[in-house]
């Protein structure tokens, strides 16, 4: 056995090396429609990606096929932009080649949870170290406006023009049923919110998945409206935070209240308006608990955002061992060929 | 073949004596095929030339005595001449009516029949769908029979070892194979050792079944079975010196993958979907332990393919093997891996089909998907292995390929050659050349698409290399930067370039050789992949009987070698033998509009046997 290029096994940059979001940013024109939100998710990884203080050489971005999907492109890191549904496949194998590099996964909810379900589902299972992001803004939009796997039962699309009749994925809850051991969620509009949740996917040894709602301004405008209406999103959304009481709205004036035996969650008011007592505490490596919050959604209950669930275990490579280096050697390889039964023709008895 | 003793025109002497076909059929639970593969190995260790056939049905464990619960071995032995698994049957041992039932056609006629008689009562012949016991009834007059208890003998034998008698009934296989040996005159004691080594917690079946094969063995000697005039086997004469062991086409493709590796200095990563018969191969990697290979039961065809293409993305060799249903499913990474020019090696062993078809049989009928099965022009490289030994050479010389040329290669294999076995001389492993990976990238002016002059290759710059970071991807790049471009002149550059490397790997690549018979003359009968035996068997036999006849047999489909048109020129007609219907026909046809192709074309699941390439052959000769 030999070691073979030394290049994989370089350090990190030096510490005195502070990087930018610029380290991060390619020359190429970025191509989405103006207002998009993957402009804005871009530049929550650029920026995590800066602070992280991994080299660029050591950061590989891979992705599928769909908007979200061109996210490589403008990314001064490794890159590899493939093929629909995919990529949690690819870098599945560029994790087995070269464990030490930081690998990210960019795909839409076309991408993860309809052609590419199945991979997104074993790359989970498997607890592969990667970092899963999904743009997920409900619609197909690079194929121009047809209804995808998380729209709205009910959405009019040029493929539905009666309106689809397809109940949506809970990617979380889908995500959950996989195994993965890291999910969170955000939005693209929470600049103040997604580089936190990003930099604990990128920190998390194992398969991170976040769902990121993404508000697609041409096919599918709005479909996020708990996020995107700042006036709303106080008391739409319920931000977790491990360990702390789930309170949320504008005055922080409701809490969660999960009740165990029933496996639900209410409202609950709290301050003036109710005891604290009677809201839960966020235990994101509660899995009882993870299934709840995925759940819960308007108009009754506020939309989860932030870790929902975080259960760290060995991942993928080191459960199996992988040692990239380690390649066989010709010496070993005489060893192979001749295991077994052999026998020698000329002056040599049978072996 | 490269390793195969060079044959020596046989005297008449060595034509009466002849090698000997043996087949052993019976239950799929019966232990045919460790009955074989043990023939297999002393057949080896007494120095005979010798081809396998394992025919087994796709039923893991079909209901007992049916006849397609059937599973049957072959093995041809004798001398250097020997390079199929044999036509007619010399020998034919069946353990049941169900076995004789589908295997008595292989027989030839007076050849020699050996049934277990206890086996051919009632129920057994009712599931077989005999209406009468052909033992009994003459209907197998034209062969010479030999009805033996062999259940009961072999009880007798084994009980007293203290067994019970059901473990004691299912040693009938070595009985069986006792007697086997004994007609052929070959040493006991490798399979004694085998049965010793394998039932090591369980002595005493070890000593059952030694005292079986040992009855079985003294039965022949007693009863001075007098073997056909035929069986008297010839050692090979001239074998190459060397340390030999036998191989099957997978053992070739395992083995070979590995030498690749060692080779190249890239660590193996073999990514696959579990598939009849191609899952052999990760079975066989997986074998050999994570240390130095990398194995990985993807969740589908597709994340096979694709985690191969990430893994050489990231600097390993990338290998996807599979069949051929999961070949179509890998068509559009295919795609991907020429457009991004990515090292890949896609095995496909090939069976019967469309759709599920036969998995365990053979066929050739996925030359089309491999040669034209993506979308958007993506030419890529095509080989066929034509035996067990040449896998281990077709693998390592599709790695070369793969990584000099940064292109996917197909290597394409068969169900016929996967289960085959033949004796294999040991490589010298420091006179196999490196495999060169250039990783020495100056960062200055670097971009993804940079080109070597000669080969057209890319450099090949990996995740981790300081200052050669870049993106690739599906969408068309530009050929100056590496950056999208939808340039409609570039496209147009592009695809040429992809086609240019074609013809450099051709220019690159062993000229077309004819390899045995005449140089020129009147046919010229063509092959690729496992028909090699069949056809250079037929075709030596031919000339030398005088007729001009040559043959020729591809490796490379695609590109094809250079110099073809030139030899076919040389033979009146080109006999094209393939188990498909004509795909490498239709395929050369359009290449050589003015050369006259005729096929011999099968697609019954089986090989072609030498007969009716024989037959075939003397059609065009006449």
């Amino acid at each position: 056995m030999n070691v073979i290029n030394p290049d994989l096994a370089a350090p990190d940059t030096d510490a005195a090396t502070e990087l930018t979001a610029r380290d991060f940013t390619t020359d190429q024109e970025v191509r989405w429609c103006p207002g998009c939100g993957d402009y804005a998710i871009l530049k929550a990884v650029r920026g995590v990606l800066a602070e992280a203080g991994r080299r660029p050489d050591d950061v590989v971005f891979i992705s599928g096929i769909g908007c979200a999907a061109r996210f490589p492109y403008y990314l001064a890191s490794y890159g590899f932009h493939t093929i629909h549904g995919r990529a949690p496949a690819v870098a599945t194998g560029v994790k087995m080649a070269n464990p030490d590099l930081d690998v990210w996964v960019v795909g839409g909810d076309g991408d993860f949870l309809s052609i590419g379900g199945n991979h997104l589902m074993h790359a989970l299972r498997r607890n592969v170290d990667l970092n899963l992001i999904m743009p997920n803004n409900a619609v197909y939009g690079l194929t121009k406006g047809q209804y995808s796997p998380a729209s709205a039962t009910g959405m009019r699309s040029p493929s539905s023009p009666a309106g689809s009749v397809e109940a949506p994925v809970n990617a979380a809850l889908l995500a959950l049923g996989a195994g993965a051991r890291f999910i969170a969620r955000s939005a693209d509009t929470l600049q103040d919110h997604l580089p936190g949740v990003l930099k604990a996917a990128q920190a998390n040894k194992g398969a991170s998945f976040v769902e990121i709602l993404q508000n697609c301004v041409v096919f599918n405008d709005g479909a996020f409206e708990a996020v995107r209406d700042k006036g709303l999103t106080a008391d739409r959304t319920l931000r977790l935070e491990h360990g702390q009481p789930m309170i949320f709205g504008k005055d922080r004036d409701k809490g969660i209240a999960v009740d165990w035996q029933t496996g639900t969650a209410r409202v609950v008011p709290v301050g003036d308006g109710g005891p604290v007592y009677d809201v839960t505490d966020h235990d994101q490596t509660n899995l009882a608990l993870a299934t709840i919050l995925a759940r819960m959604d308007a108009p009754d209950l506020p939309l989860a955002l932030g870790v929902l669930y975080h259960a760290p275990a060995d991942d993928f490579t080191v459960q199996r061992g992988d040692a990239p280096g380690r390649v066989i050697g010709r010496a070993d390889l005489t060893g192979l060929l001749a295991a077994g039964k052999t026998w020698t023709v000329g002056d040599a008895d049978v072996a | 073949m490269l390793d195969q003793p060079i044959a020596s025109r046989p005297s008449e002497t060595d034509a009466a004596q002849g090698p000997a076909v043996v087949r052993f059929a019976g239950d799929s639970g019966d232990g045919i095929q460790t009955l074989g593969s043990e023939f297999t190995k002393s057949s080896a260790l007494s120095g005979h030339g010798f081809m396998t056939f394992p025919d087994f049905p796709a039923e893991i464990r079909a209901p007992a005595g049916t006849t397609f619960g059937v599973s049957a071995f072959q093995i041809q032995i004798g001398g250097d001449r020997v390079k199929t698994h044999g036509d007619a049957v010399d020998v034919l041992v069946a353990l049941n009516p169900a076995a004789l039932k589908t295997n008595l056609a292989a027989l030839r006629p007076g050849g020699l029949l050996i049934a277990d008689r206890d086996a051919f009562a009632k129920r057994g012949l009712e599931k077989a769908g005999y209406a009468a016991n052909p033992l009994e009834d003459g209907s197998l007059d034209g062969f010479r029979l030999e009805a033996i208890e062999i259940s009961r003998l072999t009880r007798e034998a084994a009980l007293p070892e203290g067994v019970t008698k059901k473990e004691a009934e299912t040693a009938r296989n070595f009985w069986a194979l006792g007697l086997v040996y004994w007609m052929f005159s070959q040493d006991r004691a490798p399979t004694a050792a085998w049965l010793k080594s394998k039932f090591a917690k369980r002595p005493e079946i070890a000593a059952a079944n030694m005292a079986a094969m040992d009855a079985g063995h003294t039965y022949g000697d007693v009863t001075d079975m007098a073997p056909p005039p035929r069986l008297r086997v010839v050692t090979p004469s001239s074998p190459r010196p060397g340390t030999y062991r036998t191989l099957t086409g997978i053992d070739g493709m395992v083995l070979g993958l590995a030498a690749a590796s060692a080779l190249s200095g890239l660590r193996l990563h073999y990514c696959s979907y579990p598939i009849t018969p191609a899952s052999a191969i990760l079975h066989g990697l997986a074998k050999l332990g994570g240390d130095g290979v990398a194995t990985f039961q993807a969740e589908d065809e597709i994340a096979a393919a694709t985690a191969a293409i990430g893994a050489s993305f990231a600097g390993g060799l990338g290998v996807t093997g599979t069949s051929g249903p999961g070949m179509a499913l890998k068509a559009e990474a295919l795609g991907l891996a020429t457009a991004a020019e990515l090292p890949l090696i896609v095995i496909d062993v090939q069976r019967a089909g469309p759709s599920t078809g036969m998995p365990t049989k053979v066929e050739q009928a996925d030359l089309n998907l491999a040669l034209h099965g993506r979308h958007g022009e993506a030419p890529l490289p095509v080989f066929a292995a034509s035996g067990p030994g040449d896998s281990f050479e077709t693998v390592i010389e599709a790695a070369r390929t793969a990584v000099t040329y940064m292109t996917p290669v197909i290597v394409l294999s068969d169900a016929y050659t996967a289960n085959a076995a033949e004796p294999w001389r040991l490589p010298d492993v420091d006179a196999l050349a490196d495999i060169a990976v250039d990783r020495d990238i100056d960062p200055e002016g670097f971009h993804p698409f940079r080109r070597d002059a000669e080969t057209l290759s890319r450099s090949w710059a990996v995740p981790g290399m300081t200052g050669l970071a870049h993106r690739l991807g599906g969408i068309e790049r530009s050929s100056g930067s590496g950056h999208i471009s939808y340039d409609p002149d570039n496209h147009q550059e592009m695809t040429d370039l992809r086609a240019a490397k074609l013809t450099r790997i051709q220019a690159a690549l062993p000229p077309a050789k004819v390899t045995a018979g005449a140089d020129a003359g009147r046919v010229l009968a063509l092959g690729w992949g496992s028909t090699q035996g069949a056809l250079k068997t037929a075709v030596e036999d031919l000339a030398a009987e005088g007729h001009a006849v040559g043959h020729l047999h591809l490796r490379h489909l695609s590109p094809l070698p250079r110099g073809l048109a030139e030899i076919f020129a040389l033979y009146d007609r080109v006999v094209v033998a393939e188990l498909n219907s004509g795909q490498l026909r239709a395929h050369l046809q359009g290449l050589f509009p003015h050369v006259s192709f005729r096929g011999l074309n099968k697609i019954t699941g089986q090989p072609f046997t030498v007969a009716e390439i024989d037959a075939a052959l003397r059609e065009d000769l006449s």
